[in-house]
């Protein structure tokens, strides 16, 4: 589904991802957990193909092509979504045109037919009562006067109704309480736990890895990932530090 | 008749006066609305030629004036409005400029609160593309004694390329104690973020630009009677400029 070879990536000209490798088979969730400042963030981005986030080596395939060569609206047709740490606000445009619009530019990107108005309501309804998300809220315009856990919780309708093949989600925990999480944690599970499709969960956190048990953990640290084990390697994290299991 | 202005006069300090030449002197339209009366009004700018309209509103005691200003076209537009506000009366301004190819458009108002508990509004919303100025030079005066007034001047504008501009001057002058003036301006440009979350989602940049466009212009006629023609043609006149 997705593999990740020797990626180097800059910020402002500062290296950030300095040789990242890593592979991840359909089926598959994984997670990257790290101190601040590893590249955690960054390497979200840099698949999503952020502008400013340069790519100055190495090679990423994605479902049998090269990701890095396509533009950012390319990639999600291709079936890449990423969930944001920090959902951006869009004034007055509304979540319900908003998805609409987007899906169907990724469904012509894919050569299929629109979804009607009725069809794409239909959807939306069910993806927003799978995350317990009152459907009003999507009417409104895109995250603005939501809380933060409120945010989150829309980023995953929006994954639920978009139905991608790859889910990178950068610190979708962050900003939720418990009740939240969980509801989350099973939202991602029933969208993306399937044989054709695959997670990366980026996180600070074990918590969230409660709800969405991992196949593989991965730390990254200081731009490359310099451990990678099952599970446990979680727990160990959470119990020991970052220091001491990846210094 | 008066001579043709310079650009030494504030008001036209951004005009295009080679088109307003041919125009000069402009004719001033009276729009008088007794006390209590209400009334909605349109001006739309939309054609190839260049239009310089001058308005002098006189607004008796709490009488109220909706005016919707489509400053679009291909050509100079320049929409000025001196509004005169008596007593309670309701000055309510929504105007959008879609400025495209090298055009200059501009509204110019000055509304003057003469007496108490007048209220003003005026919603200025500009995206100029392709080597294009979008002007707004606005004052809210307030004479003495007119407490109890209420004014708002909300201006933004939206910059397509790095050849276009914008002049935002709101101003105030006040010359009574008890009054609300709020003013916010904004010259910008899309903002980046947005633009690339939206992408991220699977929309192309040109239909990603697009939506927020619409949603900008939008509102400078949010709440206006009969918001969804004046949104409609605003929205055309946006795709003939892009």
């Amino acid at each position: 589904m997705l593999e990740i070879r020797n990626l180097h990536a800059t910020v402002a000209d500062k290296p950030i991802l300095k040789g990242l490798s890593l592979t991840i088979q359909a089926g598959e969730v994984h997670a990257i957990m790290g101190p601040n400042g590893a590249g955690k963030s960054t390497l979200g981005y840099t698949l999503g193909g952020r502008p400013g986030y340069e790519v100055t080596g190495g090679e990423v395939n994605f479902a049998g092509q090269d990701l890095l060569s396509l533009e950012p609206h390319e990639r999600a047709s291709k079936g890449l979504f990423l969930g944001f740490q920090y959902p951006v606000e869009i004034p007055g445009v509304s979540f319900v045109q908003f998805l609409r619009e987007s899906l169907n530019a990724q469904r012509k990107g894919r050569g299929e037919e629109p979804l009607s108005g009725g069809e794409f309501l239909k959807l939306a309804r069910e993806k927003a009562a799978l995350l317990k998300l009152d459907m009003d809220m999507l009417k409104r315009p895109v995250n603005v006067g939501f809380s933060g856990g409120e945010k989150k919780r829309a980023e995953m309708v929006q994954m639920g109704i978009l139905d991608p093949k790859l889910a990178v989600l950068d610190e979708t925990d962050s900003g939720l309480d418990i009740d939240a999480l969980r509801v989350v944690g099973e939202g991602i599970n029933a969208v993306m736990r399937r044989a054709d499709k695959a997670v990366l969960l980026i996180t600070h956190y074990q918590r969230l890895l409660d709800y969405v048990k991992p196949d593989f953990v991965h730390v990254l640290a200081g731009g490359r990932i310099v451990r990678s084990g099952g599970p446990e390697l979680a727990l160990e994290l959470e119990e020991h530090g970052y220091e001491a299991v990846a210094g | 008749m008066t001579a043709l202005p310079t650009r030494k006069q504030e008001d036209y300090r951004y005009a295009d006066l080679a088109a307003l030449a041919p125009l000069w002197p402009v004719t001033v339209e009276q729009v008088v609305l007794a006390a209590g009366e209400s009334r909605a009004m349109s001006l739309v700018n939309s054609g190839d030629s260049p239009l310089v309209r001058e308005l002098a509103v006189t607004l008796g005691d709490g009488a109220s004036l909706d005016l919707a200003v489509l400053n679009a076209g291909s050509g100079y537009g320049r929409i000025a409005v001196r509004a005169e506000l008596g007593a309670g009366a309701r000055f309510n301004l929504g105007a959008a400029q879609l400025a495209g190819a090298g055009q200059v458009l501009e509204v110019i108002t000055e509304v003057a609160h003469l007496a108490p508990d007048a209220t003003s509004r005026q919603v200025v919303r500009s995206v100029a593309g392709r080597g294009s100025t979008a002007n707004y030079l606005g004052k809210v005066l307030v004479a003495k004694g007119a407490d109890g007034t209420d004014g708002e001047q909300s201006v933004r504008a939206m910059l397509l390329d790095r050849q276009s501009a914008a002049n935002a001057r709101p101003e105030l002058e006040i010359h009574a104690d008890d009054v609300k003036c709020a003013h916010g301006c904004a010259v910008g440009e899309l903002d980046a973020n947005a633009l690339f979350y939206m992408a991220q989602r699977g929309l192309p940049p040109e239909l990603a630009k697009r939506l927020m466009l619409q949603a900008f212009v939008a509102e400078a006629f949010a709440g206006m009677p009969d918001e969804d023609a004046l949104l409609e043609q605003a929205l055309a006149a946006l795709e003939a400029m892009l």
